[in-house]
């Protein structure tokens, strides 16, 4: 068992957990990722390692309520324990060499490109980064972006706070402006990551994506993970699990993923409500 | 006095239109007359060719000549000696093709149900026989096993045995591997692979769940934590596709992820935590065992129609006879010589919001016939033209085998591994590193269980030979 050592509300739907985990916490890397299931027969969820503290043996998750599974995980306090906690999985997020990057997290994707940001500041590298979000509200993690980036761009849809609009008007703004980015990294929802990469692509700069798609076992087993690339005209299959989650942009077949990634909706709905019941006749 | 029937007793098994709607256990195992009135059609050959077939050379005649006597308990103690998952073996293995192919009896008539006897004296000793087995006095040398399938299971039994400290390390939240995440309840109830687990915890054998060897530790690091040997039965890993358009789509699934959901995940139960598309119309892809157990699962789970679709005929089909027999007595339609082209999908131009978007719609196929032998011997199929053809279909499962997990290569240092992705071992499974052992379908490839446990078996007894003679 996983013992949750602190827990912290960042908005009314992304909750910070530190869960001690001390041989995990020890070969964590940015880009990496943990599979987790919250109580016997439950589901194995992947969350990616927001970070970790190698003293306490604790690994910290950053995740959105959006599911049977997240409800179920944010109703543990402090103390209570899980029932499993397995990792670090998948490929770290390649940071040799760059110098020059821009980040561009969406939503709850901060929490997981806000480790590779400090990685690169602390390697002395020159961080640019573009957060966003959907309102002022569920605005994460600002100030530790400011303290780990030379720019700091935060972007809101209704325009709350920050700037008004999509992360990829400033990103447009300033590849357009002549800045020469080593790479772009880019986490949040697919379809965000999608136009990204599109935004990017007149400017040949490399975009590396991180992809989160439905998964069991972590471990190259049951290929439920598997997208597709486009690679030289051919299309290939991978494995975010063992491949990933980290891949080229460019060669991502996105449209794919999101429709791979709804595959279970209606089943994921009614479990949502079914727990999100089962809570309110627990208070009533 | 032989009984010489030259049939051996019927196999009782639940009725096939009864069994496609439950997940309870297909065969229902002997009764204590029946179970002696098939032993006593051994013959107790004494040059004992039987025990020649047994990848574990278990004492064969020994423990049917127990039988004959009632001493039920007696026959569990000459298979335990041998196996250490006599329960899993008496269900999974394919007797067919080795003890019981080399049985006399099977000359003229039926060999000696041998699996059906080994079962027999398992359950016995499940259901009767509650002590704990006798823990062996310690000899101090400390053994990590990676992996707690059969061969892991079966390489950390057999050193316990002998008084190691063994210590295994699973990377799912349940020990037992393709035991329990891949074989189905109704040919091998889950509870039996618990108790097998739970005997070798009581021989002193610690399982260490959640640990993925290559990530959360490494074999170097297993060494230096004290450990003097390990062994690898990390199992067969990533699943293979066909290469063809549309297995992205939704409702397509490799038989590693639709029988992991199923069995492992529970996505068999009314109101699963872990989902699987259940109903409609159901097409696994591939011939083996693995496409049997994924075809019957998905009866189970309440698919309208299930199909086989195989490029091959029925004389290549590499499943276990019993297992072909039982899928079409429980109305599993066999598409033989067939073979896809493309999945086909939903996809609605006027709505890219349609729910239905992405989803599998059918399959195209194209029909096939044998040609020429291959290098193998077996003949190679080829299209034939014009052929091609449609099938309307909800879900696809490709069984198509798999391609060797990368984590422990990829993180193990002078660890060879051969073109295939399997890693290269001698004789008694030591790979290309000092003190590293491995076996299974991380060496071979898919395979059986009885074989991957022949392997743990061969590389317990290297390992202990090594360790108590330095």
């Amino acid at each position: 068992m996983y013992q949750i050592k602190k827990k912290k509300i960042l908005n009314p739907t992304v909750v910070e957990l530190h869960v001690e985990a001390p041989l995990v916490a020890n070969k964590a890397r940015p880009g990496q990722f943990i599979i987790l299931r919250v109580d016997e027969d439950g589901e194995r969820i992947p969350l990616t390692v927001a970070g970790t503290d190698k003293e306490k043996g604790t690994v910290k998750i950053i995740y959105q309520i959006v599911g049977a599974t997240t409800k179920k995980l944010s109703a543990k306090e402090e103390g209570d324990t899980l029932q499993d906690f397995v990792g670090p999985l998948g490929v770290p997020t390649h940071l040799d060499g760059l110098q020059n990057v821009c980040i561009v997290g969406g939503g709850v994707g901060c929490a997981i490109a806000l480790p590779i940001a400090e990685a690169l500041h602390e390697m002395g590298a020159r961080v640019t980064s573009i957060i966003g979000f959907r309102s002022r509200d569920l605005l994460i993690l600002e100030d530790e972006f400011r303290a780990a980036s030379c720019t700091l761009r935060v972007m809101t849809d209704d325009g709350s706070y920050g700037e008004k609009g999509n992360v990829t008007l400033p990103l447009k703004e300033m590849l357009e402006g002549g800045e020469r980015f080593d790479a772009v990294i880019t986490i949040g929802p697919l379809v965000m990551m999608k136009f990204v990469t599109l935004t990017a692509k007149p400017y040949g700069v490399p975009v590396t994506v991180s992809m989160n798609p439905i998964m069991i076992d972590g471990t190259g087993m049951c290929g439920g993970c598997r997208l597709t690339l486009n690679v030289d005209g051919k299309k290939i299959t991978k494995f975010a699990c063992v491949d990933g989650p980290d891949f080229n942009g460019y060669e991502v077949d996105f449209d794919e993923a999101m429709a791979r990634g709804r595959m279970y909706g209606a089943f994921e709905r009614h479990a949502y409500e079914e727990t999100c019941n089962l809570y309110k006749k627990e208070v009533q | 006095m032989a009984n010489m029937n030259p049939k051996r007793n019927e196999m009782p098994t639940q009725d096939p239109l009864v069994r496609a709607h439950n997940f309870d256990e297909v065969a229902l195992g002997y009764t204590e007359a029946q179970a002696i009135d098939e032993a006593n059609r051994c013959l107790s050959c004494k040059n004992m060719p039987c025990v020649a077939g047994c990848p574990v050379k278990i004492h064969i005649p020994a423990f049917i000549e127990k039988i004959k006597e009632g001493d039920f308990e007696g026959a569990y103690g000459i298979i335990a000696k041998s196996s250490s998952l006599p329960a899993v073996c008496g269900r999974v293995c394919p007797q067919e093709v080795q003890c019981e192919s080399k049985c006399v009896r099977g000359i003229k008539g039926e060999s000696v149900g041998i699996g059906r006897l080994e079962r027999f004296v398992a359950d016995w000793h499940n259901t009767f026989v509650a002590d704990d087995p006798v823990r062996p006095a310690q000899n101090g040398h400390r053994v990590a096993v990676v992996g707690s399938g059969p061969s892991g299971l079966t390489c950390a039994g057999d050193l316990a045995k002998r008084g190691f400290d063994v210590t295994v390390f699973e990377a799912l939240h349940t020990a037992g591997g393709v035991l329990v995440y891949g074989i189905p309840e109704f040919r091998l109830p889950k509870a039996i692979v618990a108790k097998e687990v739970e005997t070798l915890k009581k021989l002193g054998v610690k399982i260490e769940t959640n640990v993925v060897i290559g990530k959360t530790l490494t074999v170097d690091e297993l060494f230096d934590q004290g450990f003097e040997a390990v062994f690898i039965g990390s199992g067969a890993g990533l699943p293979n596709f066909m290469g063809i358009p549309g297995e992205g789509l939704c409702g397509v699934y490799s038989a590693n992820e639709f029988l992991t959901r199923s069995n492992l995940m529970k996505a068999y139960l009314d109101a699963p935590h872990t989902p699987v598309m259940k109903g409609g119309r159901v097409a696994v892809v591939g011939g083996g065992n693995v496409a049997m157990d994924a075809a019957r699962t998905a009866l189970r789970l309440g698919a309208e129609k299930v199909f086989i679709v195989y490029r091959r005929s029925e004389e290549e089909l590499p499943a276990r006879r019993e297992e072909v027999e039982h899928a079409k007595e429980e109305g599993i339609e066999f598409c033989l010589l067939t073979n896809p082209t493309e999945i086909l999908g939903y996809h609605n131009p006027d709505d890219p919001r349609d729910p239905k978007n992405g989803f599998v719609t059918g399959m195209r196929c194209v029909r096939m016939e044998l040609g020429e032998p291959d290098e193998r011997g077996r003949r190679r199929p080829v299209e034939i033209p014009n052929s091609a053809f449609e099938m309307a279909l909800d879900t696809v499962v490709m069984s198509i085998g798999t391609s060797p997990n990368p984590l422990i290569k990829a993180t193990t240092d002078g660890l060879t591994v051969n073109a295939r992705g399997g890693i290269v071992v001698n004789e008694d499974g030591l790979t290309s590193r000092p003190a590293v052992y491995a076996g299974g379908d991380a060496v071979t490839g898919a395979a059986t269980v009885i074989s991957a446990m022949g392997a743990g078996k061969t590389a317990a007894k290297a390992i202990a030979d090594a360790l108590l003679d330095a």
